[in-house]
């Protein structure tokens, strides 16, 4: 094996190399670059704060995402579950406000739930993610649609919708402070810790080679499990922003599986596990975004979204496929 | 084997890509949009000038019929005779319903189960069958209820093409149909009900929102799903209005219906040309969010259109909005029940069955807005007098 050679030849880069952040910092670079000369109003305080108001839930979903591609795994069904969990969270709240709270609580026991029946599926019964969470993608969304019959039903309080929506105003400097950038600042500080203790180094490592774990006497499952959990966590809370942001709909978590996935995957995570760090991953959501945002402020149409997606996991499945196998 | 798994994931992600972004009314959910700041660009191909020029004809024409009953008035009607369907009751009517799906149908189907209950005594059976906006299963439907003795047909079609052949089969039978909201191609059926529609629905907001924003103003036109007749009739009449005043459309965006898409679609506009100075909309499903967009950027509302559902009457009242409601009434689900006992008594029914569709202005907006209803409920469901109500519709 000519690997430690060749990685301590390439030691300075190691960072670059091997799922580090700095590619992704790079990028983002770049495009804030972008955006600053062609729209530079967009980087003054109050216009900077909405659009990562607005990005919180998708750097959400996109840590999510980590914790479970990270280990080794996929999850397809945040996407739908954002979904239900606003329509479900519409009817059970029905337009009053004393029952906002309990619903949000509902909201997370179910997303932990989702995401335990995903991960005991997957590695009790040995279903592979892929097919477990799609699955459940589709269990979901006919769920939602048999439960209220095609058109959803009742409606958010304010006091549930304030979160996605409103913000703190007045703040020096800032201007306003979405709340959801706040929920997105405290949980991520919370995902970098979980991932500097021991959890989140177990986890990394059942994602690297899970029989090596298991022989150092790692419960693979149940990290696998609780990876789920912590995704389906995610998906509640990002629910919770994307219904107070946009309101009753059946197409509030269209697609944001992909989107999610391109973000961990574009913030130098490898797909199969063991690589990557959640800042990465957030990043990567950030990035996504703005990358968005600048084809707006040149007039691109939003169509492309979807192509330019699909373009970014190839791409970045490829860069990092060279990178490993030069290792 | 890592590189190899991951590419297999890569693959399959893709693969998967496309059912995700798919909308619930399985259309295409991401076609090409007008390049922003492109105008109102070529007209639609659905566009049929004929066809304008009488929509936009009917808006200004006097309904027949009795004035606090908009469903059973008609506009400039034909009659035709009716004898040979004449029996005696009480009946079975059979209706054949294209879908479910959106607030819109569910109201006006909870209208047509309340104007049955209404006519009790004259129906001993209503069957209802839902095809889940499927035409291979509208025609299965149709065929299954020509064998269950039925004494009148109603069809609201899924799609107008496909369901002809199977809507002159039941013709064919002897049996009197009545066709309402969408169309077929075929003059078979005893009476074809539904109000002026589309072009006159586009005009209305397309006009009330050049009218009233300031000139050389911005204008963002949000339309839900390109290729689907009835939205694009509505814009390709706004077009034409906005291309006869001369305003600046500098956008005219899809948003699958979807309100966070539409709150960050206006926001984008925001963030590229500091101010919008009016906004279109081909239907008012997501109006709300586009007035939450303006407010939550802190800038404000300019003219707007939305429709006649509650939660945008409601922020309209609120906000004091400058805003229009043009109308697709979902009172027009109890015209074929009261068309279908007219027919089976004999009586003389207009065909076409035009009926009026009236706009909620500033003026008559007090009296469309009712805190008690649900936030997606229509207001024009002629339904207050009906039985249940209120309860029916919640």
């Amino acid at each position: 094996m000519t690997t430690q050679t060749v990685s301590r030849r390439l030691a300075p880069l190691r960072r670059w190399n091997s799922g580090g952040i700095l590619p992704i910092l790079a990028v983002l670079v770049v495009l804030l670059v972008l955006v600053a000369a062609r729209q530079p109003d967009f980087l003054s305080p109050p216009s900077l704060m909405s659009f990562l108001g607005r990005s919180a839930p998708i750097i959400l979903l996109a840590a999510g995402q980590y914790f479970v591609i990270v280990s080794g795994e996929f999850d397809l069904s945040v996407g739908s579950l954002v979904t239900a969990q606003v329509v479900v969270a519409a009817r059970l709240i029905d337009s009053d406000p004393s029952r906002t709270w309990p619903v949000v609580l509902v909201l997370l026991a179910g997303g932990a739930l989702v995401g335990l029946v995903n991960g005991l599926i997957t590695t009790r019964l040995r279903v592979p993610s892929f097919v477990t969470t799609l699955g459940m993608f589709l269990i979901l969304v006919g769920a939602v649609y048999l439960w209220s019959d095609g058109a959803p039903k009742g409606g958010l309080t304010d006091q549930f919708r304030q979160l996605g929506r409103r913000a703190v105003e007045d703040v020096p400097v800032f201007g306003r402070l979405p709340y959801a950038l706040l929920v997105l600042l405290v949980l991520a500080v919370a995902a970098v810790l979980l991932m500097r203790s021991d959890f989140g180094r177990t986890l990394v490592a059942v994602g690297d080679n899970p029989r090596t774990a298991q022989l150092s006497g790692v419960r693979v499952w149940r990290t696998r499990t609780i990876a789920f959990v912590l995704s389906g966590l995610a998906a509640a809370v990002a629910a919770i922003l994307i219904g107070g942001y946009g309101g009753v709909s059946f197409q509030a978590g269209a697609g944001l599986e992909f989107g999610a996935i391109t973000a961990v995957v574009l913030g130098g995570v490898a797909l199969g596990g063991g690589r990557g760090s959640v800042v990465g991953a957030m990043l990567g959501a950030l990035t996504l975004e703005l990358l968005f945002a600048l084809m707006n402020f040149y007039g691109v149409s939003g169509a492309l979204r979807p192509s330019v997606q699909g373009a970014i996991i190839l791409l970045a499945v490829a860069v990092s496929a060279r990178r490993f196998s030069s290792r | 084997m890592k590189r190899c798994l991951a590419a297999v994931a890569a693959v399959t992600l893709l693969t998967l890509a496309g059912c995700a972004t798919d909308t619930p009314v399985a259309t295409p959910s991401s076609t090409e949009s007008a390049p922003a700041g492109a105008g109102t660009g070529e007209q639609s191909k659905f566009f049929d000038q004929t066809d304008y020029d009488n929509e936009l004809a009917l808006l200004d024409a006097t309904a027949t019929g009795p004035a606090d009953k908009p469903w059973e008035q008609a506009l400039n009607p034909t009659l035709v005779d009716t004898t040979k369907f004449k029996k005696a009751g009480p009946y079975k009517i059979c209706f054949s319903n294209a879908a479910l799906n959106n607030p819109w149908r569910q109201v006006g189907y909870k209208t047509m189960q309340a104007e049955v209950a209404a006519q009790g005594d004259r129906i001993k059976e209503f069957v209802h069958v839902e095809a889940e906006g499927k035409d291979q299963k509208q025609i299965a439907d149709i065929n299954d209820l020509l064998g269950k003795d039925c004494d009148a047909l109603i069809v609201s079609p899924n799609t107008t093409a496909t369901l002809t052949p199977a809507v002159e089969a039941a013709c064919q039978t002897g049996l009197p149909v009545i066709v309402f909201d969408r169309g077929v191609d075929t003059d078979c059926p005893v009476t074809f009900i539904n109000p002026i529609g589309g072009y006159g629905f586009g005009h209305v907001g397309a006009e009330f929102v050049s009218q009233r924003m300031k000139p050389g103003g911005k204008l963002l036109a949000l339309r839900i799903l390109p290729g689907v007749d009835v939205l694009e009739t509505r814009w390709s009449a706004a077009k034409v209005a906005f291309d006869k005043a001369g305003v600046d459309v500098v956008g005219v965006e899809f948003t699958d219906g979807d309100p966070a898409k539409t709150k960050k679609i206006v926001d984008d506009y925001l963030q590229r040309y500091g101010t919008i100075d009016g906004v279109w909309m081909d239907a008012g499903a997501v109006a709300v969010a586009a007035v939450e967009a303006f407010q939550d950027a802190g800038k404000p509302v300019p003219p707007i259109n939305g429709e006649d559902q509650l939660d945008f009457l409601k922020v309209w009242k609120e906000a004091g909005l400058t805003a229009i409601a043009p109308t697709y009434p979902t009172y027009q689900w109890r015209t074929p029940i009261i068309a279908a006992l007219r027919i089976l008594d004999g009586q003389q029914v207009s065909s076409p069955w035009k009926l009026p569709q009236p706009t909620i202005t500033q003026e008559n907006l007090d009296s469309y807005l009712d805190a008690d209803m649900p936030p997606l409920h229509y207001a024009m469901c002629g339904c207050t007098d009906l039985p249940g109500y209120p309860q029916r519709w919640k």
